[in-house]
């Protein structure tokens, strides 16, 4: 891959801002040489992907899903309901029947 | 306070998003039960847990209520859609995403009347709700910090109604969440409770100088939970930005909260990078596709609509706009009338008493038309008495219209075994009244010389006298024929 693709081109398709952006949305913290680290992988998978777009597509719908159907529903009819101690099980933590997490906001 | 200088006049621009939970049996994308007040996380399963390996399946009921309520607001019904990823991390969303509609929803471009302007509506979407957080910890072991998670509503289905930004003003903020409140109850689609959160607004707000066509910065309005409280949010944020605009200062775009007690809005932390979602189609989900056949077997199922009525209602009842839009706010309500009507009531004396005593005692007994025990049928007979004078209209109030609510009693049986027959013969009437008229020589005086208000007070006597059943009428003319 790495003949394909001068260091150049690989670097600019993604910057070392929009990874530590990426970062954040995420709730990563990152080194500053895994930011370096990052950004280079990032781009060069990035510009290995980007050779799709060398395919016209013009008029062409986007595809959405690869399986060729549509419409699966369901009707609206309760079925097997859970015990609650069974869903609170692999839960790390747990009170009063409640999911425990750590507190948010103010 | 010094005298300020001539300050801009603002136009304020208003748009609204509300949420409303659909009515369905089950979540939008497992079978679990949609029921409010189960003890927490008993209504879960591994799909709406978001646990590893599961696939949501989407629920049919909530399609077909999506595309009914688009219908009944004049939305084009997206035929070819899809759903999307929406991220973000907060506890109350246990996947880190939620599965909700982004550049194709469901239904698009439609409209709203408010009084005689119309409000666009953008879109309706599709969405799973979240959990609920329960802040424990501070208030209940001091210093602890952390939050009690319940996922039972995670996965309720919701719509959400985005208007364009066509409001002009707080009250028109507020009538058209009514509207669509009423609209959402008709279809019988949503509970329509902004208390208990079932319906729930989000409200846009700029300012912009008058006559000015740019839009200004514009701030959301999150927590408004009662329609008093839409009109007291987007005044008191009016009054907050325009006192930031006139000192010179900017807007800043954010969520800010509305505080019920304070009647103002608070800033919640603006989270500047958080509305980067980074919406994909949702892999799990295959598209839909929606027939013209469907659209119309749901179409046949809408009834008729406020709007229609309004326009009905004047021309088959001859009441009034006041009247009108009173009865037809609910569709249980405008029901009943039309069934009391059917039955061979006249429509405005029927009208006024749904909106006079009956109303008032639904109030009083906190519950509604449909809880009450008396017929449209039952209405309509009481009524027939009182017009054929079997009965006089405050007896009917005081003594009948109660007991029949309350218990589903017949008027006649009441009127029989409370003897409240109304006296229409003269023979005992002329008899009363020449006693009074004996007994209060100074007022037949001055009733002679011409003071007809005394007139109301010998009419009070003598109904006083016989206990409330002489015909009203009977009396009014025999004491006129004994003056003269």
């Amino acid at each position: 891959m790495g003949g394909l693709y001068s260091n150049a081109t690989i670097y600019s398709m993604i910057t070392k801002q929009q990874v530590e952006h990426v970062a954040k949305l995420a709730m990563l913290s990152l080194s500053e040489e895994e930011k370096e680290l990052y950004t280079k992988q990032l781009s060069s998978i990035l510009a290995y992907i980007d050779q799709l777009n060398e395919v016209k597509t013009d008029g062409i719908e986007p595809m959405t899903q690869p399986i060729p159907t549509v419409n699966v529903m369901r009707e609206d009819i309760v079925k097997k309901q859970y015990d609650r101690q069974e869903m609170l099980k692999n839960s790390p933590h747990e009170e009063y029947g409640f999911f425990r997490v750590p507190k948010i906001g103010e | 306070m010094a005298v300020s200088p001539p300050q801009t006049k603002y136009e304020v621009v208003i748009g609204l998003e509300v949420h409303a939970q659909l009515k369905t049996k089950t979540k939008i994308f497992c079978s679990c039960p949609v029921d409010f007040g189960s003890e927490p996380n008993t209504n879960v399963c591994p799909v709406c847990l978001g646990m590893p390996g599961v696939l949501p399946v989407l629920n049919k009921q909530v399609v077909a209520y999506a595309i009914k309520m688009g219908l009944a607001i004049g939305c084009e019904i997206t035929k070819h859609c899809k759903f999307d990823r929406k991220q973000y991390f907060y506890p109350d969303l246990p996947k880190n995403y939620q599965i909700s509609q982004y550049d194709q929803p469901i239904c698009k471009n439609g409209f709203l009347m408010v009084e005689d302007k119309k409000i666009r509506i953008q879109r309706i979407h599709m969405e799973e709700d979240a959990g609920k957080l329960v802040h424990a910890g501070a208030d209940r072991l001091h210093g602890s910090e952390y939050s009690l998670v319940d996922y039972n509503r995670t996965g309720t289905p919701l719509i959400e109604i985005v208007s364009e930004p066509d409001i002009r003003s707080a009250e028109e903020a507020r009538d058209y969440a009514m509207i669509l409140r009423s609209i959402l109850r008709y279809l019988d689609v949503c509970d329509g409770n902004l208390e208990e959160g079932s319906m729930r607004c989000d409200v846009n707000i700029s300012l912009r100088p008058e006559g000015t066509e740019t839009y200004g910065t514009r701030t959301e309005i999150k927590n408004v939970n009662s329609f008093r409280s839409v009109t007291r949010a987007v005044e008191s944020e009016i009054e907050r930005q325009t006192e930031i605009l006139n000192s010179g200062g900017r807007i800043i775009q954010e969520t800010r909260l509305f505080d019920e007690a304070t009647g103002t809005t608070v800033s919640m932390r603006s989270k500047e990078e958080a509305h980067d979602y980074r919406y994909f189609p949702e892999p799990d989900l295959v598209p839909l596709e929606i027939s013209n056949k469907w659209i119309e077997e749901i179409r046949e199922t809408i009834p008729e609509l406020p709007n229609q009525k309004k326009i009905r209602y004047p021309k088959d009842y001859g009441l009034s706009l006041d009247d009108i839009k009173v009865l037809t706010e609910d569709r249980n309500m405008a029901e009943y009338y039309e069934a009391v009507v059917r039955m061979g009531a006249i429509p405005k004396k029927a009208a006024n008493w749904l909106i006079g005593p009956i109303t008032a005692y639904l109030k009083e007994h906190k519950t509604d038309i449909i809880g009450c025990c008396m017929t449209p049928t039952q209405l309509a007979d009481l009524l027939g008495f009182i017009e054929k004078g079997l009965v006089n209209d405050n007896t009917a109030k005081t003594e009948i219209i109660g007991e029949m609510l309350s218990k589903g009693t017949d008027a006649e049986e009441i009127i029989k075994e409370k003897g409240l027959a109304q006296v229409s013969d003269e023979g005992p009437i002329r008899q009363a009244v020449k006693e009074i008229l004996d007994a209060n020589p100074g007022q037949v005086k001055e009733l002679k010389e011409g003071k007809e208000k005394v007139k109301g007070f010998f009419v009070g006597q003598t109904m006083k006298k016989m206990g409330g059943k002489a015909n009203p009428a009977i009396v009014n003319k025999i004491i006129d024929e004994l003056i003269k």
